[in-house]
């Protein structure tokens, strides 16, 4: 039997260890989570949990069966776990990294973005929104509505459609329509109440896909257990490759799709430390005044609160108004946080560090050099922690490549120029732009 | 705690705005566009008739509010608007209808630096706040809210969607007081030209709960406040019409006393409009 076969019975159902029922009876996670959102949005919330469980949880009609199928024929899965060489011997240890930037679309997205578009065409929906950042979301969504030939609308902020053309371009071309966000500074989280204003009008026949494990329960479980597959088959793939479990999990943090992802298999594997990665930005300090926060360390330096639909940690100042996060990498670049991430946080079971701009950048150019990698930069600042604190892990080590840098490029020639960026190549002949 | 019940409620100026007729419930955004301004708005309102006022506290993220109440609430927090400026504003307002405060659950939550709703109320209760509207709090997780509002004395009003029936229809008027604030129609808040049919369905539906129902969402006119009253509506919300006029008066400079004109006669056509259709209504109840 071949190994995509042997995964897919495996895996017709979510895994039913003790970490993953968290969460699933009622969306709380000790203090945080539940439904905190517009009373017109309730009865579709509660129709979408009806359909998680049914669907995601219970398999019915042979849901799950087609999500692992289709992941495997149009995603690609499984991604691969490959050593990396070079970095093993810089930091004398088995240093693994989990290959999302081979997913699909070149971002561990896809899991996510297609499993809640199979499920709105399983309810009988006929319409797609969502939300996007810097756009991985956005186009891993338009891919599937596509794909699953449901129309789409994604909401983008105005001045990340300005950021990230390509990645407009990429959903243009797979039929969605993209609307532009101008409210507040026009990013990700003006864009998330925009979608949520749209699904609040066309609830009967639309599904709202959330690019993360936030957001109004059921949301943040269903999107964990479509992402669990990264770490379902890391875990896996790490017992086959050395015989035993890992000794580290690393994984960038900006919702926490990809952390919660890269972690949920492991969440009951007490031997194995967990480290969420959160974008430092240029400093942890923030700007009451201004209402910013040039970072996005919520799980690090938030504070309890209640944003988008659930209780989680949150930037934000005194006031309880919610700050404007700041980080070089516009994927990590939210105020807010999954509420199942802020309750391991506070349960000591995930330690979460931040990495700012100039750690990030190191990291992109060193996996970039050595590895033969171009990482995302939300990705790059996995490799920025491990820079920093290779020391303080254990002897085998997994790293979650969330996604890969192509879309990173321009930013990445801006960013380097003018910065004393270790193993940086010369930028004299790129500064005009490319 | 008192003995409150969803008929009675908490608050008696509440309760007596909707005795004896129908009661018009002006909304505005507090600090749109500054707070002198918005102070002149206000007082407006109540000179136009209001039985009771909605003052907008604005949050970062107001998930449930169309494109006008947002530019509203952008405005305020521009000139400075936080939740003590607000409190000093109540407290210096000088109008006869009883205020309501409507707010995101956060801003609530985290106010006096404490993790939960009590410091919140407490200092609203000080200022001569009666209720809460609190548009992302469910009935689910609002009891820690409703037994704030009960040891102060005051109402909570929850929201009633064109979608809300069976169990989740129970679990709100179990909580409700003061008044149910019945959404006309799905999305955010909004003036439309036409008001939707699921607002009779919505006001059938809550036929049988003995607590004012007011019907907001699209009203902009006096004759929908008259269409809606005579519907079988106790009360009409109009926000986003008023808020319109602020608007109005930011983009062509106009005086502020000419936007507190506009706004306090519009405020009476609202309230006539209510007026004819209560006539109407309980004319046609009595030649029955």
């Amino acid at each position: 039997m071949s190994e995509t076969g042997s995964t897919t019975n495996d895996a017709s159902k979510p895994s039913r260890r003790p970490g993953r029922e968290r969460g699933r009876e009622n969306g709380k996670f000790g203090r945080y989570g539940g439904q905190y959102v517009p009373e017109a949005l309730m009865p579709a919330i509660e129709e979408l949990t009806d359909a998680y469980e049914r669907y995601v949880l219970d398999n019915e009609d042979g849901f799950m069966d087609e999500f692992r199928e289709r992941l495997a024929d149009f995603g690609g899965r499984p991604t691969p776990l490959q050593r990396a060489e070079r970095l093993s011997e810089r930091y004398d240890r088995e240093v693994y990294l989990k290959r999302e930037d081979l997913l699909h679309g070149g971002a561990h997205k896809l899991n996510n973005a297609l499993g809640q578009v199979l499920l709105a065409k399983y309810m009988g929906k006929e319409r797609i929104v969502a939300e996007t950042g810097a756009g991985q979301h956005g186009t891993a969504t338009a891919m599937a509505a596509a794909h699953l030939d449901m129309p789409c609308e994604i909401y983008m902020g105005e001045r990340d459609i300005n950021r990230q053309r390509p990645n407009v371009f990429r959903m243009k071309l797979n039929g969605a329509e993209v609307n532009p966000v101008t409210a507040g500074r026009g990013t990700l989280k003006e864009a998330i109440s925009e979608t949520m204003r749209d699904w609040a009008t066309t609830v009967e026949n639309t599904h709202y896909v959330i690019g993360s494990v936030v957001g109004p329960h059921p949301f943040p479980v269903m999107v964990r257990d479509f992402q669990a597959v990264i770490s379902e088959e890391a875990r896996e793939q790490a017992i086959e490759k050395t015989g035993e479990l890992p000794t580290d999990v690393v994984a960038c943090a900006g919702g926490g799709s990809n952390t919660m992802g890269s972690f949920a298999g492991f969440v009951d594997d007490e031997s194995v430390a967990l480290h969420a990665i959160e974008a430092g930005g240029s400093t942890l300090e923030v700007d009451e005044e201004a209402g910013v926060a040039p970072n996005s360390a919520s799980l690090y330096a938030g504070e309890e609160g209640v944003l988008h639909g659930a209780r989680t940690k949150l930037l934000q100042d005194s006031d309880g108004q919610i700050m404007e996060s700041h980080s070089v990498s516009s994927g990590l670049d939210y105020a807010g946080v999954g509420p199942e991430l802020a309750y391991l946080v506070d349960e000591g079971r995930v330690t979460p560090v931040a990495v700012d701009d100039d750690a990030a950048l190191e990291g992109f150019h060193r996996l970039s050099n050595t590895e033969g990698i171009i990482p995302a930069l939300e990705t790059a600042h996995a490799f920025g922690y491990l820079e920093e604190h290779a020391g303080d892990l254990g002897e085998r080590v997994i790293v979650t490549v969330s996604g890969r840098g192509d879309k990173d490029l321009e930013s990445v020639i801006e960013e380097t120029d003018g910065r004393d960026v270790a193993g940086a190549p010369d930028m004299s002949m790129f500064t005009g732009g490319i | 705690m008192s003995e409150r019940t969803a008929a009675t409620g908490n608050s008696e100026a509440i309760a007596d705005a909707f005795a004896g007729g129908p009661a018009y419930i002006p909304y505005l955004a507090v600090g749109d566009p500054d707070y002198d301004a918005s102070l002149a708005y206000v007082e407006a309102l109540d000179r136009g008739g209001a039985d009771v006022i909605e003052l907008g506290l604005p949050f970062s993220e107001p998930i449930a509010e169309g494109p006008t109440i947002q530019g509203a609430v952008v405005r305020s927090l521009e000139a400075g608007m936080t939740p003590d400026r607000f409190f000093e504003f109540v407290e210096e307002l000088d109008v006869d209808a009883p205020l309501v405060c409507m707010t995101y659950y956060n801003l609530i939550y985290q106010f006096g630096g404490s993790d939960g709703p009590r410091a919140f109320v407490e200092k609203a209760a000080e200022v001569g706040l009666e209720g809460f509207v609190v548009p992302d709090l469910p009935a689910e997780e609002a009891d820690p809210l409703r037994e704030a509002c009960d040891e102060f004395g005051l109402d909570l009003v929850f929201i009633v969607a064109p979608t809300t029936t069976g169990d989740r229809l129970e679990r709100i008027m179990s909580r409700v007081s003061g008044y149910v604030y019945v959404q006309a129609r799905l999305g955010t808040t909004g003036a439309k030209s036409d008001v939707a049919d699921s607002t009779t369905e919505s006001l059938d539906r809550l036929r049988e709960y003995d607590v004012p129902k007011a019907v907001g969402f699209g009203i902009s006119t006096g004759e929908h406040a008259e269409r809606i009253v005579a519907g079988g509506a106790d009360g009409i919300i109009v926000g986003s019409a008023l808020v319109d006029i602020v608007a109005d008066g930011v983009e062509n400079d106009l005086s502020t006393d000419a936007v507190a004109d506009r706004l306090e006669s519009l405020s009476r056509e609202l309230k006539e409009g209510a007026e004819r259709g209560y006539a109407a209504r309980t004319g046609a109840a009595e030649s029955r």
